[in-house]
């Protein structure tokens, strides 16, 4: 059993290194097992028991919050539960068409660029996603409010009545979503356009194909990489916010993210909380899998390139 | 590249335009002498120098840096620990693919859960610890625990480029093992170190959906000062708070850009 073996010119045991090694590994797995691994755990556990009278929590287990989830409570069936699930995964699809529709332009923009400046305007597109969350979405409510020239303009077209400002509104929660997800899709899809072979994009050219197809299998199919990463980058934030919904769609606008939020603050019914973010991880590894279907069918055709 | 359609350019600035616009909107409106209101009422910069008195103001970007620091200590301390055990160690595949695993799951969890995860702990931890109640501490705890897997990433990237030649070259001088971790390997890890404390102590500063979660009454960071302020009713200092934060971060990356930019320019390393 006590093979020697050789590390750093040094002959030791294993028995010896792991040791060492377990001696170093210990306080981070410890923190994180105590304050990160143990509790997603009990959280997955939480999600099935029950809110106690007074707020507390009672663990006897019941597939009542799933019910509840889907509608089905004490007084009967209602769609608002499912709604707001609906309404999470709906604003983290569109949100994430209409970035990559705004990113990929934009990537292309970048890329063509003298490479001089490239490194710049990519800086430009990153800067503002450093900037906190609250401080940009309070930046819109700002820019949407009553007496900027934004409202105005909605004012003197008719859109919003008379003195009234631009939030809360869908659109508004659809613009910060945006704003604060575009970094995150220019990123990936510039580094795949950056790296793009413009001879394939010639000979499907030279092979009269339309500008539709030019597009789908000359770049398109090479950008796929870029492109999930992008996907995944945008939706899955996206699925769980509950800043930019509370902020700007007000307090109808409710996202998972916000009904969470609820159930761990003034609603008090933590159980039932656990189960809403049950469903955001499960929604969130969906997508992911789905995502990993799509790359899988476009690679036997187009991977050998890289 | 030569040919992009016409529309690409128009598409691109509107993007730009959606990002950077309501930034704008704010900083010009923390030059506004008007207190209620967006109306322009001329120029003035006391809204700043009335910030750099406010009290919560203070003791909210006191909150932060305290916070900030704390955590950032714990998770770069135990974040290279944790990488040097794992690099330095022949540990079994499934081992590291565990750990990997580990490492990688803050990172990828959504901040929400992470935020109800750790309330939970911290209520159950209550139960024993009166220090657990909400406020500074799980601030700190809170933030050390996401920022653990941050360092360990950055200074196990810096690890592997580290070979094994320096530490065997030492050891054949007869360096003994303290020597060659605390002369050989820490030095030449300090810079991916450092970079990893800058990078928690960023994602400390900038977090608000865990701190929202785990912070009491009498404990509030920047970000969450901010957003209770939307809540109450804006007022210009909260317009200065926020250019200032948004230059502040502005300005820090672009003296990371520049140094870097430097130090690629040097002919060695």
């Amino acid at each position: 059993m006590a093979s020697h073996l050789v590390v750093d010119g040094y002959l030791t045991t294993r028995p010896r290194l792991y040791g060492r090694g377990g001696l170093l590994i210990a306080g981070a797995f410890l923190w994180m097992g105590l304050f990160l691994f143990a509790p997603l755990g009990g959280l997955a556990g939480l999600a099935f028991a029950q809110r106690g009278e007074y707020g507390g929590v009672e663990w006897i287990f019941s597939w009542a919050n799933l019910t509840r989830l889907a509608g089905w409570d004490e007084f009967g069936f209602s769609w608002s539960h499912l709604t707001i699930l609906w309404r999470s995964v709906w604003l983290a699809t569109v949100t994430t068409l209409l970035c990559l529709l705004l990113g990929f332009p934009m990537a292309f923009w970048i890329a063509a660029k003298r490479p001089a400046q490239r490194p710049l305007l990519l800086a430009l597109v990153m800067v503002p996603s450093c900037v906190n969350l609250v401080i940009r979405t309070y930046a819109w409510q700002q820019f949407l409010g009553s007496q900027m020239p934004a409202a105005w303009l909605a004012q003197s077209l008719g859109l919003v009545p008379e003195g009234a400002a631009l939030y809360p509104t869908v659109t508004a929660v659809y613009l910060g979503m945006v704003s604060c997800m575009l970094p995150f899709t220019v990123l990936p899809l510039y580094t795949s356009v950056e790296r793009l072979d413009w001879s394939l994009v010639e000979a499907a050219r030279d092979l009269h194909a339309g500008r539709w197809r030019t597009f789908r299998h000359g770049i398109l199919a090479q950008c796929m990489p870029g492109l999930l990463a992008a996907t995944i980058l945008t939706f899955i934030p996206a699925l769980g916010m509950f800043v930019i919904s509370d902020m700007l769609g007000g307090a109808k606008f409710l996202l998972v993210g916000n009904l969470i939020q609820q159930q761990f603050g003034s609603m008090n019914d933590w159980p039932f909380g656990a189960m809403a973010g049950l469903f955001l991880v499960l929604a969130s590894l969906v997508a992911l899998w789905g995502l990993r279907i799509v790359s899988e069918r476009e690679a036997p055709h187009h991977g050998a390139r890289r | 590249m030569r040919n992009l359609p016409r529309w690409i350019s128009p598409v691109s600035w509107i993007g730009l335009a959606i990002l950077y616009i309501p930034l704008l909107a704010v900083g010009i409106l923390s030059f506004n002498a008007t207190r209620y209101g967006q109306q322009w009422g001329g120029f003035t910069t006391a809204w700043y120098a009335m910030m750099a008195t406010n009290d919560a103001i203070l003791a909210a970007a006191w909150n932060s840096l305290l916070v900030g620091v704390a955590s950032t200590v714990i998770a770069t301390v135990l974040g290279t620990l944790l990488a040097l055990g794992l690099h330095r160690t022949p540990w079994p595949r499934w081992f590291r693919r565990g750990s990997d695993l580990a490492i990688n799951l803050p990172v990828v969890t959504p901040d929400i859960i992470l935020a109800i995860a750790l309330v939970g702990a911290f209520a159950v931890l209550r139960e024993w610890w009166a220090v657990f109640k909400p406020g500074l501490v799980t601030l700190i705890v809170a933030h050390a625990t996401f920022q653990i897997s941050f360092v360990t990433l950055v200074v196990s990237s810096r690890l592997a480029t580290i070979g094994r030649d320096q530490v065997e070259a030492a050891r054949d001088l007869y360096a003994n093992t303290g020597q060659i971790w605390l002369r050989v390997l820490l030095p030449q890890l300090m810079p991916g170190i450092i970079a990893g404390a800058l990078l928690a102590f960023t994602i400390s500063l900038d977090d608000f959906v865990v701190s929202f979660f785990v912070s009491g009454p009498d404990a509030t960071t920047l970000p969450l000062l901010i957003y209770a302020s939307v809540r109450r009713g804006v007022t210009p200092e909260i317009h200065a708070l926020s250019t200032i934060i948004v230059a502040g971060t502005m300005l820090a990356i672009i003296a990371v850009a520049w140094m870097q930019a430097r130090r690629d320019a040097k002919p060695t390393e």
